[in-house]
This record gives C-alpha cells, structure tokens and sequence, in this order.
C-alpha cells in the first residue's frame, strides 16, 4: 500500500507528534506513506469564492505532483485534508477554475481532478479495514473511555468530503473499538472547536472550547482524540480549567495500541 | 464608487450562492455556533445581500466571527450556503486597499507557545488580502 503524502506545514512544526506516529503506525501497518518532494502550505482554509484561484494553486501542485507519483494522495491535518479535497472536487467540476488554474501553472499535462485524495482514517477504515487493524494490536487500550472529537472539517460539506455520515460519523469510533477502547459519544463531537477566531476574538473560542469539552466530560469520557492541530489547541488551551480534559492526537494512541509508541 | 446594487451583484458572483432559493427556515442562524458574537446572523446575509443592503454588511462585526465551520452549509435544506455569501461580503472590504483586518505588526503578541501554524496561516486567509 503506497500513498503520496501530504503533512502540511503545522505537522513540520507545532504538530510533530501527529505526523511521527502517524508513520510510525503506518510501517507497522504496512502502508509506504512517500512524502511529496516538493510540497507547499495549503492555506489552511478553504477559498471558497468563485473567483479566487491563486489561493487554490499549491493544492493543485500537491495533486498534480500525486498524480505523476502515480498514487493516491494521503492526508493527516483536517484542514490539509478539507483544503485540498475541496480544491481537487473544483479541478474536477468547475469548468472556470479548471481553466484558469491550468492557465496559469501551464503543466504539461493539464489537471482535472484525477488524484484520489483519502485521509489517513480512511486508509485505516477502506484500505488496511478495522478488523484488520484490530489484530496487529499488542497493546489493547482498554477500559480507555475515549470521545473522538471530529469537527467541521473533516465532516463538512458531505456532498464534497463524503468522509462520513457528516451528522453521525462513526469512523473515529470504530478506530477506537478496534484499539481496544470504548468510545464515548457526545452532543458536540461533530461541533466547531472556535478555529482560528481565537486570534480575532478569544472570548468566542473559549465559549466553543468548553462547550465541546464539557460535553464530552459530561459523557463519561477520560480523553479527547483529534486530527487537527487547531482543534487541539482550542480544546486544550481555550477550555475552561474546571472542565479540561487530556486532548490527544489519534495517531498517539495508535502508535500505542500497536505497540510502536 | 460602485453603488450597492453593482457591489450585491459581484458578491452574488463570486459566491456562486443564489439568494431567491432561500426560504427563510432560519436553520442556518439556529445551527450557527458564532450566533451570539453576531449583529447580522446568516439567514440576514441572504436576505440582506438580495436586497442589496451591502454597506450595512460590510460594518458588520460579524464577517470577522462566521468561524467558516460550514454548519450552515451542511445544514440548509435548500443549498443557500450562507457561508459562502459571509465570505463573499469579507473579500468586498478586505480586497480594498487599506483593509485588512489582522495586520502583521499585531501577529507577535497574539502568539504563545502552542499556537500552530495553522491558525497564523487561517487568520491571514480570512482576515487579510
């Protein structure tokens, strides 16, 4: 099983551990994730207005660069993920996108959306299969109350992410089952942790903090998991002190689960 | 100077979003997670921007707290996206020269250790040209 992979900026820097256990988990599991050469950030956000196209250029790049490797692309970051799958369904379906962006990277031959781009919980759902990953497990968590905590990005919009059922996702919690854990649902698993308004207006990341925490607290859980480098900030550092709990990377507690922590 | 007619156009363009297909359920300000840091909510920005009232808009707090979440994208049983309206409103005052809203300059003192990257680099793409 060999992916082009895509870690995107945060996971070169505030996110290390996302991306190292991540690969680590991967050896075990027998996926070759082959990192681009030549990648650039993604933005981070999704242009969505029809006529922004420079914003949309370094995806594209990621794509094309995939395509040419001959692989799927493999993401790990949410937004990386929702960026650049949300780019590559413009290439594919927007007629005026596709031309001006092949206009102007000029490539040799021109991109339309060809490149498969799954993220690395659907490598672990639809290419290695839960069942699968749950025997390679030496290390069962077990007795772990674990809330898997989605977000906006990875979810939404579902006609163009079609990750999961975007109002009752259940990817994340059949990860955890097969690690060995028990998963804890909650009202606000699939509800915005603040994203980046913490630097406009911290009062509102703090209220969209504790609100998804708490309700995970209030479920029973002992622990947060996450894809998203902006989510664990917010969960953690936005969250009110009386209802914090441990946010981990799911790549952490997979590595610990095939025992390659 | 356009007038507020020409401005709700181009915002209408560059949203791809058809305003006349809502049917005011509400649904989008109901599911809208950045509710109460708003003066104008979602379901106003349709309205709003059909009837071309696009300088009120444009002085809203709100096109700086829509947390681009997609809520009431996902959520709107007839496929408005308020969303992409609210993002179509911020490009109209931040593509202006002058404008933008998150400078550089005020960057160093609103980072602390564990701020990634990520959330430097959204802030940039929302707030600022």
């Amino acid at each position: 099983m060999t992916f082009s992979y895509y870690p995107g900026c945060t996971l070169k820097t505030k996110a290390k551990d996302l991306d190292m256990y991540a690969r680590r988990s991967a050896q075990a599991l027998g996926i070759d994730m082959q990192e681009l050469a030549e990648w650039q950030c993604c933005g981070a956000v999704y242009p969505q207005a029809k006529d922004e196209i420079a914003t949309k250029l370094s995806s594209v790049r990621a794509l094309m660069s995939a395509r040419d490797a001959g692989h799927d692309l493999m993401t790990l970051c949410s937004a990386c993920h929702h960026v650049i799958k949300r780019v590559n369904n413009d290439m594919a379906t927007d007629t005026d996108i596709r031309m001006k962006v092949n206009n102007y990277i000029k490539p040799e031959l021109e991109y339309s959306g060809e490149t498969k781009v799954v993220h690395y919980l659907e490598v672990l759902r639809d290419y290695v299969g839960f069942d699968e990953l749950a025997k390679k497990v030496v290390n069962p968590l077990k007795g772990k109350k674990i809330a898997a905590y989605y977000g906006c990005l990875l979810l939404r919009p579902g006609s163009v992410m079609q990750f999961d059922d975007a109002e009752n996702p259940s990817i994340m919690e059949d990860l955890i089952k097969a690690m060995g854990a028990t998963p804890v649902l909650y009202a606000n698993r699939n509800e915005c942790c603040g994203g980046y308004v913490t630097l406009e207006n911290r009062p509102t990341a703090q209220r969209r903090a504790t609100s998804v925490v708490s309700s995970a607290k209030a479920a029973g859980a002992d622990c947060i998991i996450t894809a998203c480098p902006l989510c664990m900030y917010n969960l953690d550092a936005n969250c009110d002190e009386s209802q914090k709990l441990p946010i981990i990377y799911f790549t952490e507690l997979l590595a610990e689960a095939l025992g390659v922590k | 100077m356009q007038t507020e007619k020409e401005m709700a156009n181009d915002i209408i363009r560059r949203s791809g979003v058809n305003p006349l297909k809502c049917m005011k359920c509400g649904k989008c300000s109901g599911t809208c997670p950045a509710y109460e840091d708003m003066d104008y909510h979602p379901h106003q920005f349709v309205s709003m921007v059909q009837k071309g009232r696009i300088n009120e808009l444009l002085q809203s707090k709100s096109i700086w707290t829509c947390l681009s979440c997609f809520a009431c994208i996902e959520r709107c049983p007839r496929s408005v996206e308020p969303a992409k309206i609210i993002e179509a409103v911020r490009l109209e005052l931040i593509r202006r020269q002058g404008c933008n809203h998150l400078k550089s300059d005020a960057i160093p003192e609103l980072l602390d250790d564990k701020l990634p990257q990520q959330a430097i680099v959204s802030a940039f793409r929302k707030y600022s040209k």
